[in-house]
């Protein structure tokens, strides 16, 4: 019922974005399927054509093509123009914070009948992140990224600093590594990546949007994460830690050379950091993020995505079948974590990742302690519009660094953004 | 040769700028020659105009990247910057020349909503070009790509300015009053006369194709039909938990202007004036 009432009120997006005059996919009853039922999947996962390769060798009944895609908004963005115009391909990959969106322009269907069986194959967090809080399914867990602590083993054990367990040490190793050599910095802020700071508001407990009954509450700016916002804040007025954009060649080079000690980043940082940072192997480690107070144990999500399945698609049931073997099947998911190199969502899937990446093998147990941490995330829902508020942190946070002015202001001027353009969207709001 | 002993002094303002400029534009180039040659591990760590080692295993990873599906790509913007600018260039051609030569009701409407449609951004039209091709049926598919390159207004408008300059009324008019057709007139008076601006209007085309990135990227699902550009963007933003393969990207950048650069000192030579162009004393 409450999803109903939901998709009434979410219809309203989108439609403005779009010209008029298209037809919406033909989704009428199914029909008669007369020899192999044809599937086309859009992913960004390298090698999936392999592994669809795989399916349809076992499926002779079912074939999957398989498209590469690019990723990010753009991909949803794509994907969403595709559906209004009727083009959509069956299965999709959706970054999480990009399913809300699908689900409020209808594009992709609930499949809450049709994958009932493997829900006890994923974490409770996990599984949130596709069900949006509601009573239905819009997608199954493909991979995740929960968020962990990597640090220079031989930096901290040279500056004398243990492994934060508590943001308050992480502050205070902040303040001595900074005094001890001004051009080393323990870590950094970055205002180019609102997944990093999503990630860690999840931690802190954050529930930037949920969905009351027929009205969508936001709470980007509620206690906990302001509680991240002011931490950071305090933490680059002080100018302890590195400000600087990551992903550029001088960020690269600083986590090269070591002035960058450690990185609260997500489960796939082993790849970034062998491409960007190759000195460094070896010399890393893992440990579970610092907490905001002591005894506790949390994580939160940076990245990773799910398979949906598009509305308009002739095969739900078809597509289903393969989303679930993609999934959850034991050979899948083996192939997932080689040929696609992801961290896959499913418990099961984590239980196969024994050997350390090639550049952790300093740490042996790196997947052990992977899926243990993976197992404190928490999550939360996405709203329909991330892509907004993501945009507006990335302008409020920018000037806030550059002014040097109030991390909770620019935290207050993306609540604002995000609420405004849902309101224009059409939206209901909670008060 | 008037100008011989004339020489005016090097004005030092002008060639600063000048050189100025230039800088700003080949130095990205350089450091896209530079920076293809770097391996994985040399790309971000040695000086960024340092030559690396590794450009040959770069082209054979790249070769190799699914089958060499980056040649693939190559094919596919080839035809589409080939084809397309064929025609476009045919139609253009085609309507300069009528806008500049024949007096017909409706001619200056035309024109003027011509130059309207030089106002309005492609990057504008794309989605809805997709939305009327995915109508019609041919949303990914070669022709989504093709037809909407061949209407350039810019190249219409073009065309008629070079028309209207380079043919004079006086030429055709001793043409028909010898006895020649419209269709003859065209092919043999008008098209030579013309060939200059055709050069012109095909490279900007060409050019205009081979890099367009938006309206491919909303066209085509199938990454068998990508262009160059769609395709290394796959490579660039490969996900958030994927390292972007950024050699492979800059190489593919660097093998995908050779082409642009080879056209240009190919086709240069059409740019001379012609020795018609004194045919009629005015």
């Amino acid at each position: 019922m409450r999803t109903k009432r939901l998709r009434l009120v979410m219809s309203a997006v989108l439609v403005g974005a779009l010209a008029a005059g298209c037809s919406s996919g033909g989704q009428e009853e199914t029909p008669q399927e007369t020899g192999p039922v044809e599937l086309t999947f859009w992913t960004w996962a390298p090698n999936m054509d392999k592994i669809a390769a795989v399916w349809n060798t076992a499926h002779p009944d079912i074939k999957v093509t398989v498209s590469k895609q690019a990723g990010g908004d753009e991909a949803a963005a794509k994907f969403l123009t595709a559906a209004k115009a009727g083009n959509a391909p069956d299965l999709v990959q959706a970054e999480y914070q990009m399913l809300p969106s699908f689900v409020a322009a209808e594009a992709v269907a609930d499949i809450k009948g049709e994958v009932a069986g493997v829900r006890d194959q994923f974490s409770d967090g996990i599984w949130n992140l596709v069900t949006l809080g509601t009573d239905g399914v819009y997608g199954l867990p493909q991979d995740s990224g929960p968020m962990m602590f990597y640090y220079r083993t031989d930096l901290f054990t040279k500056y004398g600093i243990a492994v934060p367990k508590t943001w308050d040490e992480y502050a205070a190793a902040a303040r001595t590594v900074h005094a001890k050599d001004k051009t080393v910095y323990l870590g950094g802020f970055s205002s180019k990546d609102p997944g990093w700071f999503a990630g860690l508001s999840q931690q802190a407990g954050g529930q930037w949007w949920s969905i009351t009954g027929e009205a969508w509450k936001v709470g980007i700016n509620d206690g906990p994460t302001k509680k991240v916002a002011d931490f950071w804040g305090g933490l680059a007025k002080d100018g302890v830690i590195d400000t600087q954009a990551p992903w550029t060649p001088e960020w690269n080079a600083a986590l090269n050379g070591g002035k960058i000690m450690s990185w609260a980043s997500a489960v796939w940082a082993p790849g970034v950091l062998s491409s960007n940072a190759p000195d460094g192997k070896g010399k890393w480690a893992i440990a579970p993020l610092p907490q905001w107070s002591a005894g506790e144990n949390y994580s939160g999500f940076w990245g990773g995505s799910s398979i949906a399945i598009a509305e308009g698609s002739k095969h739900k049931q078809a597509a289903a079948q393969f989303a679930s073997w993609l999934n959850t099947d034991a050979k899948a998911l083996d192939l997932l974590i080689k040929e696609a190199a992801i961290y896959p969502a499913a418990k099961s899937g984590q239980a196969l990742m024994t050997t350390a990446p090639e550049y952790f093998a300093n740490q042996a147990d790196f997947w052990q302690q992977a899926t243990n941490i993976a197992g404190t995330a928490r999550g939360f829902t996405f709203g329909p519009n991330v892509n907004v508020a993501y945009s507006a942190y990335k302008d409020a946070f920018d000037k806030a660094l550059q002014n040097k002015s109030s991390f909770t202001d620019a935290l207050g001027a993306m609540h604002d953004a995000t609420v405004a353009d849902m309101k224009k969207s059409g939206f209901t709001l909670a008060s | 040769m008037t100008t011989k002993g004339v020489r005016r002094p090097l004005g030092l303002a002008p060639t600063a700028v000048l050189l100025l400029g230039a800088l700003y534009c080949l130095l990205p180039v350089c450091w896209v020659l530079a920076a293809s040659t770097k391996t994985r591990g040399e790309l971000f760590t040695t000086n960024a105009f340092a030559p690396g080692t590794g450009l040959f295993s770069n082209i054979a990873d790249l070769s190799a990247y699914r089958d060499g599906i980056f040649w693939q790509w190559m094919a596919n913007t080839a035809l589409y910057a080939g084809v397309g600018a064929l025609l476009s260039t045919a139609v253009s051609v085609l309507a300069g020349y009528a806008l500049a030569k024949f007096r017909f009701f409706g001619r200056n409407m035309i024109f003027n909503v011509l130059i309207g449609g030089i106002l309005v951004p492609a990057v504008v039209l794309a989605v809805p070009q997709y939305l009327l091709l995915a109508k019609a049926g041919l949303a990914n598919t070669y022709w989504a790509v093709l037809l909407p390159s061949i209407l350039h207004p810019y190249s219409i408008y073009l065309a008629r300015i070079y028309a209207s300059a380079a043919i004079p009324d006086a030429l055709l008019e001793a043409g028909r009053i010898d006895g020649a057709g419209e269709n003859r007139l065209l092919r043999v008076v008008a098209v030579p006369l013309m060939l200059p601006g055709m050069v012109t209007i095909f490279l900007f085309q060409f050019v205009a194709i081979w890099n367009n990135f938006l309206l491919p990227f909303i066209m085509l699902a199938d990454d068998e039909r990508f262009p160059l550009t769609v395709g290394l963007y796959t490579l660039l933003a490969t996900g958030a938990n994927q390292p972007a393969l950024y050699n492979l990207v800059i190489t593919g950048a660097l093998l995908s202007i050779i082409p642009l650069i080879a056209l240009f000192l190919t086709m240069q030579r059409y740019w001379r004036t012609d020795l018609s162009g004194g045919s009629v004393k005015s």
